[in-house]
């Protein structure tokens, strides 16, 4: 083994000189996971959003309903905590906490009419309102407009973000086993079905809209404290979609599908990038693909893959 | 008052590409219960091959033109072959074509931006001699004329086809019920891929129509009509053709009268969007659709 050349004069004996390459080793490491922190930082933070984000629209897919609004949703969640944040000084867990509820009172409005409609046309009208609080964003002053607010606190950090995560992920799966959860998995199963069977459809129904609607309020006003400003189009007809599509690409069986879907789906572009795929609309295309192929061949997600075969 | 005229007659004419557009929407949607989010992107690749064979081609307009519709049409034969046949015996068919239409359409758009570029792009200058017509204060261009000629003679052909030829009553025939048309003798496949090809075919006409409307032609383009074309057809009642021209027409004068009345041109969509979000709660099937009896 060679010795490299700028040990210590005192490194003499085998022991020490194990020491300081062994030390020198972990510094490397600390120095290199330090890099790839501050390379992909702000990509380890995006994916847990997009998580968060995919696991709001999880809820009212797992109990049946095809929401297209949640996008909007965290559109609401984010203005409303950065107006909060910038203009009145509320601290920054409290103006989270209230966008999420600003979000949910929302949905609580417009649950009560919009639910009563089924299949694609809950996912036209749910898309339709996601539209018309997009273009109010567009046409309120308060908003910022088309160019929308700018200068957000940065306060949100991964620690925040995958502690949200894990703490909805671990909330929804113990709703999974909860009374509500069986009558979300009823409805979604055979709703005419869960009605004679006595189950309020209806009100399952609104709480799984109204508590997708708190998550992707709080994601969104992590989202807006994250990336300094937020615009209109963000949280538009595009985002909508690419939540639905981390779902059925993850699957959507299991609080994991959601979450797994958004990692891998968040990292591929990047992962192409590092591959020397640069061409934007390969990029794409790829997503696109991968849509296609789970939908075709997994019709419950990439987490079918690995769940136990029965 | 000529203001309001020219405005009114400016929303005619756009609102009729809009008709011819969600047309397409509405017929796939009637036969199949699907709705087609690909529909946008063929709209987007339909003009910009008709933009490709009237420049690095040189065709003349007359030729491109019915050439980028066809291979519209074809692309809609692939479309279905690809997304929406392999899911046809699926229990939850209408959601997983759904899904499987986006993708479709994420792999249109991108080879749409792979080959013709992010760019705006329009068709050459001078290919059409665009007279200019004044009566009294309005104006009207030979070209907004074409337009509107060809989107409605598009339009009643289509009508005329589904009501008296064979073809048409056998469309009509599986949209009422698969299993019915198939004991009659209809082959069912081969009418789905029909319809496919017409809609598709139609999507195409509206795309290179909107391009020489607005002189121009992008990728992205079909993002903002997508949107659109859903209201359009909810507007009008799924399924239902009539409903499709009507409720298009309606949209195009929603959007210049909002414009005018207000004078806000970023409040354009927001009337449009309103009256489709309290019409699928006050009466889900559509100011013309008929009633159906069952959902989902």
């Amino acid at each position: 083994m060679k010795l490299p050349a700028d040990l210590p004069a005192g490194a003499a004996s085998r022991a020490d000189r194990g020491l300081a390459i062994r030390l020198r080793r972990r510094a490397a490491e600390v120095v290199a996971l330090s890099e790839f922190f501050a390379v992909y930082g702000s990509l380890i933070n995006f994916a847990g959003l997009n998580a968060l984000l995919a696991l709001s629209l999880y809820v009212p897919l797992s109990a049946g309903q095809l929401s297209l609004g949640n996008a909007a949703f965290a559109g609401i969640g984010a203005y409303v905590s950065a107006l909060l944040t910038m203009r009145l000084n509320v601290p920054f867990p409290m103006s989270v906490a209230a966008g999420g509820c600003l979000a949910a009172a929302v949905a609580m409005a417009i649950g009560a009419p919009v639910l009563r409609i089924k299949g694609i046309f809950l996912a036209m009208a749910t898309l339709a309102f996601g539209e018309v609080v997009r273009i109010c964003a567009v046409n309120l002053s308060i908003t910022g407009g088309a160019e929308g607010l700018i200068g957000i606190p940065n306060k949100t950090t991964a620690v925040m973000i995958y502690g949200a995560l894990a703490a909805t992920a671990y909330f929804l799966t113990a709703l999974r086993w909860s009374q509500t959860g069986w009558s979300f998995a009823s409805i979604r199963e055979d709703e005419t079905a869960a009605m004679v069977m006595g189950i309020n459809t209806t009100r399952y129904k609104n709480v799984a809209f109204i508590l997708g609607a708190f998550i992707a309020g709080i994601a969104g006003g992590l989202y807006a404290h994250l990336n300094f400003i937020i615009t209109p189009a963000e949280f538009g007809f595009s985002a909508e979609v690419q939540l639905l599509i981390y779902n059925i690409v993850g699957g959507t069986r299991s609080v994991f599908g959601p979450i797994v879907g958004a990692l891998i789906l968040t990292a591929i572009p990047e992962a192409l990038r590092a591959a020397g795929v640069t061409a934007g609309p390969l990029r794409l295309g790829v997503n696109g693909l991968i849509l296609l192929l789970v939908i075709l061949y997994l019709p419950n997600g990439l987490s079918s893959l690995f769940a136990k075969k029965r | 008052m000529s203001v309001f005229l020219q405005q009114l007659i400016n929303g005619f004419f756009i609102g009729s590409v809009y008709g011819l557009f969600a047309i397409g929407y509405t017929l796939v949607f009637g036969v199949l219960d699907i709705l087609n989010l690909a529909h946008a992107a063929i709209f987007t690749l339909g003009g910009l091959s008709a933009l490709w064979l009237t420049t690095t081609a040189g065709l003349p307009g007359w030729i491109a033109f019915p050439l980028a519709t066809l291979f519209s049409g074809v692309l809609g034969l692939l479309l279905y072959r690809v997304a929406f046949a392999p899911l046809r015996r699926r229990a939850d068919s209408n959601l997983s074509g759904l899904i499987s239409s986006i993708a479709m359409a994420i792999v249109f758009e991108s080879c749409a931006l792979g080959i013709f570029g992010a760019r705006t792009v329009r068709f050459p200058e001078g290919m059409f001699q665009n007279r200019v017509y004044h009566f009294q204060s309005i104006t009207i261009t030979s070209l907004q004329l074409e337009i509107v000629a060809v989107a409605l003679g598009l339009m009643i052909v289509l009508s005329a086809l589904l009501k008296y030829s064979r073809t048409g009553k056998a469309i009509r025939a599986v949209a009422e019920s698969e299993n019915t048309a198939r004991l009659l003798g209809i082959n069912v496949e081969w009418i789905v891929s029909q319809t496919f090809f017409v809609s598709s075919a139609l999507g195409g006409a509206a795309g290179i129509l909107y391009g020489l409307y607005f002189d121009a032609l992008a990728p992205d383009m079909g993002r903002s009509i997508e949107l659109k074309g859903l209201a359009v057809i909810i507007l009008g009642g799924m399924g239902s053709i009539p409903g499709a021209i009507l409720g298009g027409i309606a949209f195009g004068l929603s959007e210049v009268l909002t414009v005018e009345l207000t004078g806000m041109s970023n409040l354009r969509d927001a009337v449009a969007f309103t009256v489709l979000l309290l019409i699928l709660i006050l009466k889900p099937s559509g100011l013309l659709g008929r009633g159906r009896a069952r959902q989902a």
